[in-house]
């Protein structure tokens, strides 16, 4: 009886705990019932999703209360499946304020016609509770079964604009690759759970730290290598980490910019979560006891591998984006090169992670800032994008030329964006950069600090590109079309852009509240 | 304290809230938005003007004269007044922190009288003034901002935000190949940028105020907060971005800066090393020159006017600001690369403007020139070991600042002289030129006064400071001060030369000899408000030394101070450091009489 007791409380804690997610998986019945009950509401999906998002992000939010601290005192729940902590709770707040706007967007461009609504919403809100698992998991199986959640309607989604061969082709790319690297990384995942007999995280990292003590690893050294090598190519295709990034560009230039838009912002920011839930978590978050000697081999591996795939990463992507002339393709490789830029800060926190623990979750903080700033910086430019597709039905940046002189709000904003991008003060993405060069340089790693700062100026040419079709080039169009700022598409543009200056001045409220989701002490 | 702070904040964001406020204006009230910007340029300058002026009563009941009596600026006080820092982003322990010393305000006041000119020269500019008027206000607060920041994070963020404004304002109003100019200044500043974020963050993760003793963090201007902190028993380094701070720690025995990080070089050392790299790009210097005559080519006139007159100097101010107090080290033992590069600037500069057959392309080159003289000056660290003697090195730098108000002066000058010219015929070719005297008498006469101030004709303002850098540098080596000398017969070659060509002549023979008209009355002041200014400064330099000296000398007595104290320390633990590349100070008697413009 006693028992029964506490696994109905531990129960009721859990579905509490798990409040947000519980929103959207009722929320996608409502969506589904809908339409049968009302097959005329044309709006009325857009409606029901803006609720649910908004209803879920109240329940995550950090309003309510304060954060138990990740790999100290963080929450199980679900009998230990899942955890509740200021890393998920913060990256759950992200990722469902993200989905709340992207419902407006996607109501404000009109894609998924209003007969198709429902069914690319509860696709939708589906990989958004596959995300927040992801964000959260504390088990290698709840972390694959998060990453499938998010993935397979992603695939769905890239060709949902059944008419375009392109978008069929795209999907088809995106399912082939996706498959292969989660067949991989089930591997991974069997092989690394054989070797430390259990699949919960905390639980394996107390294994593999009696492991590293007894420092010869009982010679299992190459299955833990191979393992994690393996886990590495499902998160690096999330990524679109070099060498797992052929997907992106064609997915991108393929499927609806609406699609590359949450491709590029919420489903890095989950895989993110997972992979530093994972390599941190594996380690105990520095706290276990653990020899020296015996974690310095796996310290290096980890910072090593994690390095090199940050800095090809960048580069590559950085490089690549040159040549493009369809818009949607180029911020595809920008996108790529963020991913970098974000992976860095990992690499960071494992390098001082056994040197000084607090370091290793500043390195955290500034992750979660960089998602942030990254947020609204992508969107704003993914959603001019859109906006600028729907005017001209073209994609190729040499036809956006000389906008200025039809819709000059629209290219403030577009160019706030990507100079944001660039990473120019006194905007979000400099904040964002300044935030991650600083988790670099206290973790050492001064070389990848200099190949980030040099990316920085490479990647300054191929966003002006853009800006200078825009601002200085004579328009090939006639007549040229609008967008004005005075509409709802161009009050979306504005609100997103704001963010994107405010958080480049003003960094500091929300810079605290991710050194709280991370952790950090003050 | 906090008045000043507000005083300096208003001085700085005005101009952006100007340019908030024009975003309301209809784009067709091309008059309105004109005015309203050299409104508030002149404002600006007024304010600024407010710091030189004397104190009013002081016991006044009125609060706002009593306000207005506060905010002045004592001239012969070699600190910082007005410095009052507020947390920003303490998460960083980065303050909101503006002041004012002897340095930087000849520049600020430089800053906001071109900037009125300026202005008032962009009558000129007919396409999208309001789009013009909004980043030309943007960027003077770039300016302003960088000259009175004294936390290095704001200071980064004011230099950053010039770049925009200046990116636009090259692509979309310049010349024909405003695309490429506009790119490459881009490039080139970013990559400066980028090294100096570089150097940033390698010092303020390497510093910890709590290594100060106690009454240097008073002096620090720390803000409440992070002083508090600083006398919390805590285990973790307190680092932070005060320039004051920054300075104190690295003249400090034992410095945290010493510490080796590269190939066996200091912290130090790689700081200055890519500060310097960083600075001398924005001045700049032979070989990172090269975007400089592309930009000042293609830019419209008044925005050469401001390239040439401010953001040049802002590499000059950050080497004396910066890279000196904070990285002594470094500058002790790259004195001799900083003097290579300035004089070969100051050589290569002036041979280049021979060569040039476009008006624009040779004022540029004689800015590369003359900038030399700048770098020469401050670098010419010719503190001798067991000597210390920092009279000529005062000379130097006193020399050097000098140099760039008076470089502002007469490259303004010259920039609006070409432009004028320009808007007239619609070509630069010096050999289609001629004659001009005969059409144009008044604007002749100015263009002399101003073209001979770059000369460096004595009586003019050019003359103080390349003097005083050839002086001081003839202690530091003779062969730098032969060849400096020298440069100033080749920059008096081809100014002559280009009077010649330009204004004396029989008779215009170029294209649309028609359009040579007198001067208006705009750019009639415009021009005389130059050349006047030319003149007080020549006849009169005490005006700015006042202000200047006591804050250079302070600089660089202290760097002696350091000097002498490492060179103890040296001693003491068996190592004398015997500089090889300094030569023997026997030319005291030379210059024993002249004093250093301190005295």
């Amino acid at each position: 009886m006693i028992d029964l007791h506490r696994t109905l409380d531990h129960l009721s804690f859990s579905l509490s705990a798990w409040g947000p997610e519980l929103v959207l998986c009722a929320g996608i019945v409502v969506l589904l019932l809908s339409r049968m009950v009302f097959p005329l509401g044309r709006y009325l999906p857009f409606v029901i999703s803006l609720i649910v998002c908004c209803l879920a992000l109240f329940l995550a939010g950090p309003w309510n209360g304060t954060w138990p601290i990740v790999g100290e005192n963080s929450v199980p729940i679900f009998s230990g499946l899942l955890a509740w902590d200021g890393l998920g709770a913060f990256l759950k707040t992200l990722i469902l304020g993200f989905s709340a706007l992207f419902v407006v967007f996607l109501w404000l461009s009109g894609f998924p016609k209003p007969a198709h609504a429902t069914d690319f919403l509860v696709l939708y809100l589906g990989a958004v509770v596959g995300m927040c698992v992801m964000v959260s998991a504390e088990h290698l199986l709840l972390a694959f079964l998060g990453m499938e959640m998010a993935s397979v309607p992603s695939y769905v989604l890239a060709g949902f604009d059944r008419r375009a061969r392109q978008s069929a082709e795209a999907a088809m790319k995106f399912a082939v690759f996706g498959a292969a690297s989660a067949g991989v990384m089930l591997y991974g995942i069997s092989l690394l759970g054989g070797v430390l007999g259990t699949f919960s995280i905390p639980q394996m990292a107390d294994q593999l730290m009696l492991l590293a003590a007894s420092g010869d690893y009982h010679g299992q050294a190459v299955i833990l290598v191979l393992s994690s090598l393996m886990i590495l190519v499902g998160l690096a295709f999330k990524l679109s980490a070099v060498p797992f990034h052929f997907w992106l560009p064609d997915v991108f230039e393929g499927a609806a910019a609406e699609v590359g838009t949450f491709l590029s912002v919420v489903s890095k920011a989950a895989a993110l979560g997972l992979l530093t839930r994972l390599v941190l978590g594996l380690l105990g978050y520095g706290v276990l006891e653990a020899t020296n000697a015996g974690v310095l081999p796996i310290v290096t591996f980890l910072v090593v591998t994690l390095s090199l795939l940050s800095a090809a990463t960048c580069t590559y992507g950085n490089l690549a984006a040159y040549g493009q002339n369809n818009i949607k393709r180029l911020l595809g490789y920008s996108t790529i090169a963020h991913a970098g830029y974000m992976l860095m800060p990992i690499a960071a926190a494992v390098a001082v992670l056994f040197r000084d623990a607090s370091l290793a979750r500043w390195a955290i903080a500034t992750l979660l800032f960089y998602l942030v700033t990254y947020l609204f910086m992508n969107f704003a430019a993914f959603a001019t994008v859109t906006f600028l597709r729907n005017a001209f039905r073209s994609e190729t940046i040499a036809d956006f030329a000389g906008l200025i002189r039809t819709s000059p709000g629209v290219v403030v904003c577009m160019s706030l964006a990507l100079f944001s991008l660039v990473g120019l003060p006194p905007l979000a993405g400099f904040a964002g950069k300044f935030a991650i060069f600083s988790s670099l340089v206290f973790g050492g790693l001064w070389s990848l600090f200099v190949i980030a700062a040099i990316n920085t100026v490479l990647s300054l040419f191929y966003y002006v590109r853009i800006i200078k079709t825009m601002v200085f080039d004579v328009p090939v169009r006639d007549p040229l079309p609008q967008v004005r700022l005075a509409s709802p598409k161009g009050i979306f543009l504005a609100v997103l852009t704001v963010p994107v200056i405010v958080l480049g001045i003003l960094w500091q409220p929300v810079f605290m509240l991710a050194c709280r989701a991370a952790g950090y002490p003050w | 304290m906090v008045a000043g702070l507000v005083f300096l904040s208003i001085v700085v964001f005005l101009p952006a809230f100007g340019a908030l406020v024009l975003m309301f204006f209809p784009s067709h009230a091309e008059r309105a938005i004109r005015r309203t910007t050299l409104g508030v340029t002149l404002v600006v300058f007024l304010l600024t003007l407010r710091l030189v002026l004397p104190g009013l009563h002081a016991a006044s009941q009125n609060p706002l004269e009593q306000v207005l009596h506060d905010v002045r600026f004592a001239a012969g006080e070699p600190g910082y007044q007005h410095a009052y820092a507020v947390p920003w982003i303490s998460s960083f322990h980065i303050d909101y922190f503006l002041g004012v010393d002897g340095i930087s305000l000849p520049l600020v006041l430089l800053t906001s009288f071109l900037s009125v000119l300026a202005a008032a020269a962009s009558w000129s500019v007919t396409k999208h003034v309001k789009a013009y008027s909004i980043l030309f206000l943007l960027l003077e607060t770039g300016m302003l901002g960088v000259f009175l920041a004294l936390d290095f994070f704001l200071f980064y963020v004011f230099w950053e935000v010039m770049l925009l404004p200046m990116y636009f304002l090259i692509g979309v109003w310049g010349g024909p190949r405003r695309e490429y100019a506009a790119i490459k200044f881009f490039l080139f500043t970013l990559v400066g940028s980028v090294l100096m974020l570089i150097a940033i963050l390698l010092l303020y993760f390497a510093s910890d105020v709590r290594q100060l003793p106690e009454n240097a963090r008073r002096e620090s201007f720390l803000s409440q907060e992070v002083m508090v902190k600083s006398l919390a028993p805590s285990e973790k380094p307190l680092h932070t971005f005060n320039l004051i701070a920054l300075a104190k720690l690295g003249q400090m025995p034992d410095s945290p800066f010493q510490e080796p990080v590269l190939g066996g070089k200091s912290v130090a050392w790689w700081a200055f090393l890519l500060l310097l790299i960083g600075f001398l790009i924005k001045v700049p210097a032979v070989p990172v020159h090269t975007w400089l005559p592309d930009a000042h080519v293609e830019a419209p006139t008044p925005i050469s006017m401001i390239l040439a007159g401010i953001l040049l100097k802002m590499g000059g101010y950050g080497i004396i600001r910066i890279c000196y107090p904070i990285c002594p080290q470094g500058g002790y033992e790259l004195a001799w690369f900083v003097c290579l590069l300035g004089i070969v600037s100051m050589v290569y500069g002036a041979l280049a403007a021979m060569a040039q057959q476009d008006f624009k392309r040779l004022v540029a080159y004689s800015s590369v020139s003359h900038m030399g003289y700048v770098v020469l000056g401050l670098g010419a660290w010719s503190l001798m070991p067991g000597l210390y003697d920092p009279q000529y090195w005062k000379m130097g730098m006193n020399g050097a600042m000098f140099q760039m108000i008076a470089h502002g002066i007469s490259s303004a000058g010259m920039f609006f002289v070409v432009g004028v010219l320009y808007d007239r015929v619609h070509h630069r070719d010096l050999n289609q030129f001629g004659g001009i005297f005969g059409r144009m008498p008044v604007y002749t006469a100015l263009s002399i006064v101003i073209f001979f101030a770059a000369l460096g004709l004595p009586g003019l303002c050019g003359f103080v400071g390349e003097i005083l850098v050839i002086f001081a540098a003839f202690s530091y080596s003779r062969a730098l001060a032969v060849i400096g000398a020298s440069v100033m017969v080749l920059t008096a070659g081809y100014i002559l030369w280009t009077i010649r060509r330009v204004y004396l002549g029989a008779e215009y023979r170029g294209p649309h000899a028609e359009a040579l008209s007198p001067l208006t009355t705009r750019e009639f002041l415009i021009a005389a408000t130059l050349s006047v200014a030319a003149v007080v400064f020549g006849v009169y330099p005490q005006a700015i030394f006042r202000y200047m000296a006591p804050s250079v000398n302070r600089t660089i007595d202290e760097l002696a101070e350091w000097m002498k104290r490492e060179a103890n320390l040296h001693a003491a633990s068996g190592h004398i450091s015997h500089p090889s590349d300094l030569e023997s100070g026997q030319t005291e008697d030379l210059l024993s009489h002249r004093d250093a413009p301190s005295q």
